[in-house]
């Protein structure tokens, strides 16, 4: 089990989060204007860190936010949490 | 050797002592036509189709570890070709009539045995995309029945079926063609084939580089040594992200841990494979009396290959809501394997940006009943350096074109 650092309610069991895969995908700002391959990109293709990783958590059983968490994918060991929009923290960009 | 009742007579005789070892273990050498990274079933497999089907002998399968104990002996040893979408339901179809001579063609007995798969629906949507999934089938010429509910009861006498039961069944889809095969003798039987035909098995081998050229694969660098090589496939599952990421290639892929259990062993209960969709269990129960029970897989990334607890607690009160029988029945291990999951719950399998470097992946929840179709269909794409007619909606550009085979919508959770 994860112990998930929600910002706002504290340290809750990883059965009450949903996992939003990885973190700092950008949108591209005109989709009309990339090409297919771009695009397929942008909606398919992740990363999939064995290592340190960047994700996005929903609080989806508490508070319902949405936050930013850095996870080691395999030892589990969880880094860092952050907010929606801020930088990852400085050891972990 | 050929095993035979003969040869079993004879090893009898001399107190199983003298058995020769099922295949070699050569160092490797510097160069050969085809490397086959990953020693799973579905690497073995390629390898033992490209010296069958295609007479390419010069072959190394490269293995991190000893074979076959990723997820080939990990899975919950189901097969089975009940899929919606045509593109799925003829490659598993292919990978299913494969398995039903397999132990014939490999000399080695892979325990086939075709006990039926019955899927149950609790839900009357359930129920109508079992009917509609059955007319798909039936179309592809794929075997199946709708059961009822009095079908069900007689089929599996200790299914709950009442109307009080926690979980009310309304029907269920057969497949009696499916069932279940032993999982470690798909990877012994395809490794033992296959270096008859002259392949050469490397175990304990990491890869950890992907060496290229102008654009074109020349060779990967291993824990013992550089190995070059004409064409390089990758079929290594959970790890895909990882080893493709050596040749600088990303994938639409993420893994997940899956887990499943057994139980102690009991008596014959139940003969066929029973899986729960909605309620997310499935089973069955081995020759030697355990119960193999697969669970959901989690839904972060993880290359641990430990999954939650509370999984385990979900599938379990499942399990009992369904056959309340096994409330006293202990459970003796747990694991859990790290399956690589695409957008679409469906595989990759076909050339990637490099040149002559081809990947296999993405079966995630499903890859064991695929093993033989995928070897068959991988080995034909690195041979020709195109996909064949069975995987050719299956590759890499549908994530660019948006042609998915998209089973995840189709068929739910069950893979």
């Amino acid at each position: 089990m994860l112990l998930i650092p929600c910002p706002w309610c504290g340290a809750r069991p990883d059965s009450e989060f949903a996992s939003g895969g990885e973190a700092h995908i950008v949108r591209p700002p005109q989709p009309d204007a990339v090409s297919d391959e771009q695009w397929g990109r942008y909606l398919f293709f992740r990363e999939n860190v064995k290592g340190v990783q960047r994700e996005r958590w929903m609080h989806a059983q508490g508070c319902r936010r949405w936050f930013n968490v850095v996870r080691d994918t395999v030892t589990h060991e969880i880094k860092a949490a952050y907010a929606m929009g801020e930088p990852p923290p400085q050891a972990h960009r | 050797m050929r095993y035979s009742l003969w040869s079993l007579l004879g090893n009898a005789i001399g107190g199983h002592e003298r058995w020769p070892r099922a295949w070699r273990s050569p160092e490797p050498k510097r160069f050969y036509d085809v490397v086959i990274v990953g020693g799973g079933g579905h690497g073995l497999a390629t390898a033992y189709y490209l010296a069958r089907n295609h007479g390419i002998t010069d072959v190394a399968v490269l293995e991190r570890g000893p074979i076959g104990l990723g997820n080939t002996g990990r899975n919950t040893t189901v097969v089975r070709s009940n899929y919606l979408c045509d593109d799925s339901a003829h490659l598993y179809e292919h990978a299913l009539k494969l398995w039903e001579n397999l132990s014939h063609e490999l000399n080695f007995n892979t325990m086939f045995s075709q006990r039926g798969v019955v899927n149950l629906a609790f839900t009357r949507h359930e129920l109508a995309e079992m009917e509609r999934r059955a007319g798909a089938m039936r179309l592809n010429g794929i075997d199946c029945e709708l059961l009822t509910v009095a079908d069900l009861k007689r089929w599996i006498p200790i299914l709950d079926t009442r109307d009080t039961a926690r979980h009310p069944l309304l029907g269920g889809l057969v497949q009696r063609r499916g069932g279940n095969a032993r999982h470690d003798a798909i990877a012994w039987g395809y490794a033992r084939a296959a270096n008859a035909l002259g392949v050469d098995i490397i175990e304990n081998c990491a890869v950890t580089g992907i060496r290229q050229h102008g654009g074109r694969v020349v060779g990967v660098d291993t824990s013992r040594g550089h190995i070059a090589a004409g064409r390089v496939g990758v079929a290594v599952a959970g790890h895909c992200s990882v080893v493709m990421g050596l040749a600088g290639v990303k994938l639409p892929i993420q893994s997940f841990p899956l887990q499943a259990l057994v139980s102690e062993p009991v008596k014959p209960v139940l003969h066929t494979v029973v899986m729960a969709g909605h309620v997310h269990v499935y089973l069955s129960q081995s020759d030697k009396g355990e119960l193999v029970i697969g669970a959901a897989r989690d839904n972060y990334v993880s290359y641990a290959q430990r999954g939650s607890f509370h999984l385990i607690e979900e599938q379990l009160r499942a399990l009992l809501g369904l056959f309340p029988v096994f409330s006293r029945l202990r459970m003796m291990r747990q694991w859990a394997g790290i399956v690589d999951c695409a957008p679409d719950a469906s595989p990759i399998i076909g050339k990637t940006p490099v040149a002559n470097l081809y990947v296999n992946c993405g079966w995630g929840t499903g890859g064991f009943k695929a093993t033989p179709g995928s070897g068959w269909v991988f080995a034909h794409t690195i041979v020709n350096d195109e996909p064949h007619p069975l995987n050719r909606n299956f590759t890499l550009e549908r994530f660019h074109t948006g042609r998915l085979v998209d089973e995840a919508a189709a068929a739910g959770v069950a893979h």
